[in-house]
């Protein structure tokens, strides 16, 4: 048997193991195992690349081998410190490395394929999405890194994001037509260069204008670009397992990015174009009690009271839950309660903490069982027969206005119907506005108390108190 | 044109899968609860770093003498590493806290 042979067929093992993966990651058995799998077989097509082929010269497999030695160490140290709230941020670096990767290979194979027209295609291609995926990233990284608080936006920056896109295609097309015409096209280069540096610029101007809120979405997007642009450098060097690979995360992650966007009620294009996460701010926020009425506090003593007393509590974590570090004595708190004969449950928005799913991840590092953690629509229809819903660091998903307001930027995104619960108590660290940047009316309903404080330190009092009662 | 319909006679086998596999990646994925939504997102992107393929490719072709295609090269292997093993571990990272836990005591 040939060795090519031998490669084609470790090639088609690792397109079946990224399917296998890709398919058991989204059930919650089998997610781990599927991802296993999924990197079983990316070490075999990586390893099979390297030994498999005719042998080259010494300098280079060293190249190879450093390389690798290099990139493997930094992302395994990386992927192991970080910390659980930092991994939306994470996921958005390393997928700018994919996509800046795939951009350096269209860099590199630009002007050895002048004069191919078939070639050529796929390395512009690669070089405008890889470029675009890496530039965006990394501002999205930024963002949700807090580097970059500010969503800097230019007047008419969609017509202008769309004419540099414009520009960047004529360019391409210009580029690939020149080039495949002639033998001698070296001086082009300079042109798919600037190619290459107008896309960088795009990715920039498409992610900066998008507030923080919708970060998750972007970062689902641009990792099906990446994905897209892999599959042109598997288009390139006629590899299946490149081009498997990389379009079916293509056409996966688009699909997870409209299920994102349909957790928020919110359509993609209004995403991309209708900039909203500071938009709505200025529109709403400062404007005091929309309903008149004024907060009440309460104390943690009472609130432990209340609790101990009560039959059945839900507890709806927010991303402000996890910036304090509050999971862990949040855990404590309701074993507590439950072994006290309190029915506590989670209610979990689909888009609580940063990224759907995020907030499930932060609350079973802490041990919580899986069970507890309910749903939206399955929990919503609970709340009339529940006593105490504890609100913890969460503030646009239990935002009335999303139901009552057509004029709230939030209208139209499912809520948590918390208001229906007998009596809420919001622990927050102050008055301040959500995330989304707008006033929420349940602080003032009468029904509402606040229990102002860090999340860590007010529950971990709250639990002192519960133990001497 | 020509030139159009030449490309796709010579990639009329990658096409195919190209098509196919759009479907495969949509069905794959299409009832992931929510809870998922993260970690599979995570997971994607580690599978996409098969990029790394193509940046082995650069260098294993590359002329030993040409050391702008080295540098380029070796630069992308890097980035493609970072993006397939970071990838993996992080995905990994989250999925471990999915594991069962022992039964809660009551």
């Amino acid at each position: 048997m040939n060795s090519t042979l031998i490669l084609d067929l470790i090639y088609l093992i690792g397109s079946v193991t990224f399917i296998m993966g890709l398919q058991m990651l989204s059930k919650p058995e089998s997610a781990r195992k599927g991802n296993l799998i999924a990197a079983v077989g990316m070490t075999i097509a990586i390893l099979g690349t390297i030994f498999l082929r005719n042998s080259v010269a010494p300098v280079i497999y060293g190249l190879l081998f450093g390389a690798i030695a290099i990139g493997g160490i930094i992302g395994w140290m990386v992927a192991k410190k970080v910390k659980m709230t930092a991994m939306p941020q994470l996921v958005s670096l390393f997928n700018g490395m994919g996509g800046a990767c795939a951009a350096l290979i269209s860099v590199i194979e630009f002007t050895p394929h002048i004069g191919n027209f078939k070639a050529l295609i796929t390395v512009m291609a690669g070089m405008v999405i890889g470029s675009v995926s890496f530039a965006g990233s990394m501002i999205a990284f930024l963002k949700l890194n807090g580097n970059m608080k500010k969503d800097l936006r230019l007047p008419m920056y969609n017509l202008i994001n769309n004419l540099i896109l414009l520009v960047i295609l004529a360019l391409a097309c210009y580029v690939i037509y020149s080039a495949s015409g002639t033998e001698h096209g070296e001086h082009l280069f300079r042109y798919a260069l600037l190619t290459f540096a107008l896309a960088l610029f795009y990715g920039i101007m498409f992610v900066f204008p998008i507030g923080g809120a919708d970060m998750p979405v972007v970062i689902s997007l641009l990792n099906s670009f990446t994905g897209l642009a892999a599959a042109a450098g598997g288009f390139l060097y006629h590899n299946q397992v490149m081009l498997t690979g990389g379009i079916m995360v293509g056409s996966a992650g688009t699909l997870l990015t409209v299920a994102m966007c349909k957790g928020m009620n919110r359509s993609l294009t209004n995403v991309i174009f209708g900039a909203f996460g500071s938009g709505g701010a200025t529109v709403t926020a400062g404007t005091g009690s929309p309903t008149g009425g004024s907060v009440k506090d309460i104390s943690v003593s009472d609130t432990a009271i209340l609790m101990n007393y009560c039959k059945k509590i839900i507890i709806v974590p927010g991303y402000g839950l996890a910036v304090a570090q509050a999971q862990h004595v949040m855990h404590e708190l309701e074993s507590l309660l439950e072994e006290r004969g309190v029915d506590v449950k989670y209610a979990i928005h689909p888009v609580a903490g940063r990224m759907p799913g995020h907030m499930n991840v932060l609350l079973a590092e802490s041990n919580v069982d899986y069970g507890k953690l309910v749903e939206m629509e399955n929990i919503n229809p609970e709340f009339e027969t529940t006593d105490v819903v504890f609100v913890v660091g969460a503030n646009d998903v239990v935002n009335p206005a999303a139901k009552t307001n057509p004029n709230s930027p939030i209208f139209g995104m499912p809520i948590l119907e918390v208001e229906k619960a007998k009596s809420i108590i919001i622990n927050k660290r102050s008055m301040n506005a959500g995330y989304a940047g707008i006033d929420n009316e349940l602080f003032y309903n009468p029904k509402t108390s606040m229990l102002f404080g860090d999340a860590k330190k007010v529950i971990t009092d709250l639990v002192a108190e519960l133990k001497t009662m | 044109m020509e030139q159009l319909f030449a490309f796709l006679e010579a990639h009329m086998q990658m096409l195919f899968m190209l098509i196919l596999m759009i479907f495969v990646g949509i069905e794959v994925i299409s009832h992931v609860p929510s809870v998922l939504h993260t970690p599979l997102m995570s997971g994607a992107n580690a599978i996409h770093g098969v990029v790394i393929v193509g940046a082995m490719l650069v260098l294993l072709n590359a002329d030993p003498n040409n050391i702008a295609t080295l540098v380029l090269g070796f630069v992308a292997v890097v980035l493609g590493t970072l993006n397939v093993v970071g990838g993996f571990v992080v995905t990994d990272r989250m999925l471990e806290m999915f594991k069962k836990k022992p039964a809660p005591k009551k």
